[in-house]
């Protein structure tokens, strides 16, 4: 507790001391007025100094002022007990509200700093502790076990594995060697770690990842906006109504019925309404809740650039996903190899070594298929076929590696094959020798992930790609996507998502994942664009609005879970706050519910919306 | 332009009102409270003098709520 916490804290036992002992002194008339305006004004002086300056500024809906009213004129009517005690649980309520607030907001704050606090730098052979933000690019810099990465860099010297986890959720450490990059925000584990700095410290990945998840709740929802506007007419309307309900019944009996005014009843229903005029546990617990919600998220790898989004995510009906990168690894693999007459390593020894001087993808991934690593003193003659293939010398072996057209044009019976993805057929000395598929391969959960995706309410799953017709249909009923549309061009994406948007209700939201490479269209013409795999891309940072720190595909459905239990909790405290103030009004205006009962059901309704909104930061078993 | 500025306020729908505030000050553009981290972002229109501005956001800010801080 702060100190103005404090203080009042003690105004409030000494308060609630003394009306237990008053409670027990049998006076009347003026000395028990006066015995009850000490509690009185210890507990509700600063409330009615607000009011004064209030009214003074012509703000006559001010709650202070409000407030002022009901306590006061409960008090002449002669209602002492009540008066000072709607004064007493008032503040008690506001103590509770400042006392939670800022401890949540100190948690989730903590939760989500991976703020780096300084650098070493070795000067003179002695390491230095240094501001990050004074470390120009270039620097090198020493991170010792169980340090933060301060800034992003890449390895000079050291081997060590990084957790990740503050970052990514992701609780498998990451393995660093000498040339790796390395971001900030990563704790080192085990060795010592000389990096050369890529970027400032306002650059790096750590200080990007904060701004955006501390400016996410300024980017305000629509239930938030629609909160603001209601605690605007609310607090004047419940007024009026007070107005109406202390003279125009008293007035109406008077002239028109038994001539009976009994304005004290009436004044005393009106003021009751006031105690219940302040919008306060509305209006805070709904930022509470998705800045819980958000930083719950975050902590998961889950980066939601503003509460708007997770409103949009909760609502996701449609999800379109890429397909390289999203839901398959996006590395080429071998993944099938049918040797003719040879042994499957020595077809993959002699393919990897004709190939071994190309840089495209296809060759990487047969020369790490083959993994011994290669022998250029066997390779010699090696001639480029553009569009073909591949002809070389291989251990004094003539080899001609390539698709079907090259077969043909070297006159070669090969097999026809059916498989998916790119078939690279080998011939040795004119020979036959079989042939080696190379396709793409599908990340592990992706499988599960588009089930999750259905049984959290997705109507339909769709995948886009550049990719053939038959890689793409593969993929499609592996995974049992429902849709597919293939060989497309990133303008054709858009079209087609637009296509979807047009098809769709308007609370059917559509959601599209991409690895943040060429999608930036799409992203943003999305109604939620998730980036995933976006650790260190700064383009996918900054194009989506839903970022996945890491490649699991597993975290869609995830976010949008999370988006939907922090709305879910969101709708609570909005229809629970409203209906018991609503119930309280009614029951306060036939005379049922008392001063006790609404300031009972105000500060209650605040209490419980606060800790429910607590409950969107618990989201780790979603 | 856009600035950021640290705020205090104990109380959410004062900060909604702080932010009304802060959008009629003339000069203004547009302004978001985002009273969970406690800060003020202003969007002030082309070529106005930011300081003087900001002096008349203060003044509105107190009228509305008493109890408020605005760091500058």
């Amino acid at each position: 507790m702060n100190k103005k916490q404090k203080k009042v804290l003690v105004r409030i036992i000494i308060s609630a001391a003394l009306m237990i002992v008053l409670g027990f002194v049998p006076v009347k008339g003026y000395v028990r007025f006066a015995l009850y305006m000490v509690p009185y004004l210890v507990i509700g002086y600063d409330i009615l100094r607000k009011s004064v300056k209030g009214i003074l500024k012509k703000q006559v809906f001010d709650e202070n002022f409000l407030m002022s009213v009901a306590t006061v004129g409960a008090i002449i009517l002669g209602e002492y007990t009540e008066g000072v005690a709607v004064m007493l649980f008032y503040q008690i309520g506001e103590l509770f509200q400042s006392y939670a607030v800022g401890k949540s907001r100190r948690n989730i704050s903590e939760l989500m700093d991976i703020r780096p606090d300084y650098a070493n730098v070795e000067i003179d052979g002695r390491l230095e502790k240094k501001d990050p933000d004074e470390i120009e690019i270039g620097t090198i810099i020493i991170v010792n076990p169980g340090e933060k990465v301060p800034i992003d860099g890449v390895v000079l010297e050291g081997k060590s594995s990084v957790d990740t986890k503050a970052l990514t959720g992701e609780s498998v450490p990451r393995e660093i060697n000498v040339g790796t990059e390395i971001i900030s925000g990563c704790i080192n584990l085990t060795g010592v770690l000389k990096i050369k700095t890529t970027r400032e410290f306002g650059e790096s990945t750590v200080s990007r990842i904060l701004e955006l998840v501390e400016n996410a709740s300024s980017k305000k929802s629509k239930s938030e906006k629609f909160i603001s506007k209601f605690a605007k007419y609310y607090t004047p309307i419940v007024c009026c109504l007070a107005l109406a309900l202390g003279f125009l019944p008293p007035l109406v009996s008077g002239f028109f019925l038994n001539g009976n005014y009994n304005f004290g009843m009436w004044i005393y229903r009106a003021l009751t309404f006031l105690v219940i005029s302040c919008p306060c546990a509305l209006v805070i617990s709904i930022p509470l809740t998705l800045f819980a919600g958000i930083g719950g998220a975050s902590k998961q790898g889950i980066l939601v650039k503003g509460s708007n989004y997770m409103e949009t995510l909760s609502k996701a009906k449609y999800v379109v996903m890429d397909k390289t990168g999203t839901l398959t690894e996006g590395v080429f693999e071998v993944t099938k190899i049918n040797a003719v007459d040879i042994e499957e390593n020595e077809l993959v020894k002699y393919a990897a070594h004709a190939e071994s001087s190309s840089s495209h993808p296809i060759s990487k991934s047969l020369i790490k298929a083959y993994g011994n690593g290669i022998d250029r003193s066997i390779v010699r003659d090696i001639e480029e076929i553009s569009g073909y293939g591949i002809k070389a010398i291989v251990d004094n072996k003539e080899v001609a590696i390539g698709n079907e057209k090259l077969m043909k044009k070297l006159n070669i019976e090969y097999k026809e094959v059916g498989e998916v993805g790119t078939i690279v057929h080998v011939c040795i000395d004119n020979d036959y020798k079989g042939y080696i598929v190379i396709s793409d391969v599908i990340k592990q959960n992706s499988k599960a992930a588009i089930k999750h995706l259905k049984q959290n309410g997705i109507k339909k799953t769709i995948m886009l790609t550049g990719d053939s017709k038959g890689a793409s249909n593969y993929v499609r009923n592996e995974l049992k996507i429902d849709e597919v549309h293939s060989e497309l061009l990133p303008e054709d994406k858009v079209m087609k998502i637009e296509n979807v948007l047009n098809n769709a209700r308007k609370n059917e939201k559509l959601v599209f994942v991409g690895d943040g490479i060429n999608d930036a269209p799409v992203l943003s013409r999305a109604d939620v664009g998730i980036a995933m795999g976006a650790l260190g891309s700064d383009a996918a940072i900054e194009a989506a609005d839903v970022v996945i720190m890491d490649d699991d595909p597993l975290k869609i459905s995830k976010a949008i879970r999370i988006a939907k239990k922090t709305m879910s909790i969101v709708y609570q405290n909005i229809y629970f706050a409203i209906g018991i103030k609503i119930i309280c009004l009614i029951l306060g205006a036939i005379g049922i519910a008392n001063m006790w009962l609404a300031i009972f059901a105000d500060v209650g309704v605040m209490v419980l919306a606060i800790l429910n909104a607590i409950r969107a930061l618990f989201v780790k078993k979603l | 332009m856009k600035k950021t500025y640290k705020i205090e306020v104990d109380c959410a729908n004062c900060a909604n009102k702080m932010e009304e505030a802060t959008k009629n000050t003339k000069g203004v553009k547009d302004a978001v409270v985002n009273f969970m981290t406690l800060k003020l972002t202003v969007e002030f229109e082309e070529g106005v003098n930011v300081d003087s501005v900001m002096k008349e956001v203060i003044k509105n800010c107190k009228v509305v709520e008493d109890d408020c801080e605005i760091y500058v």
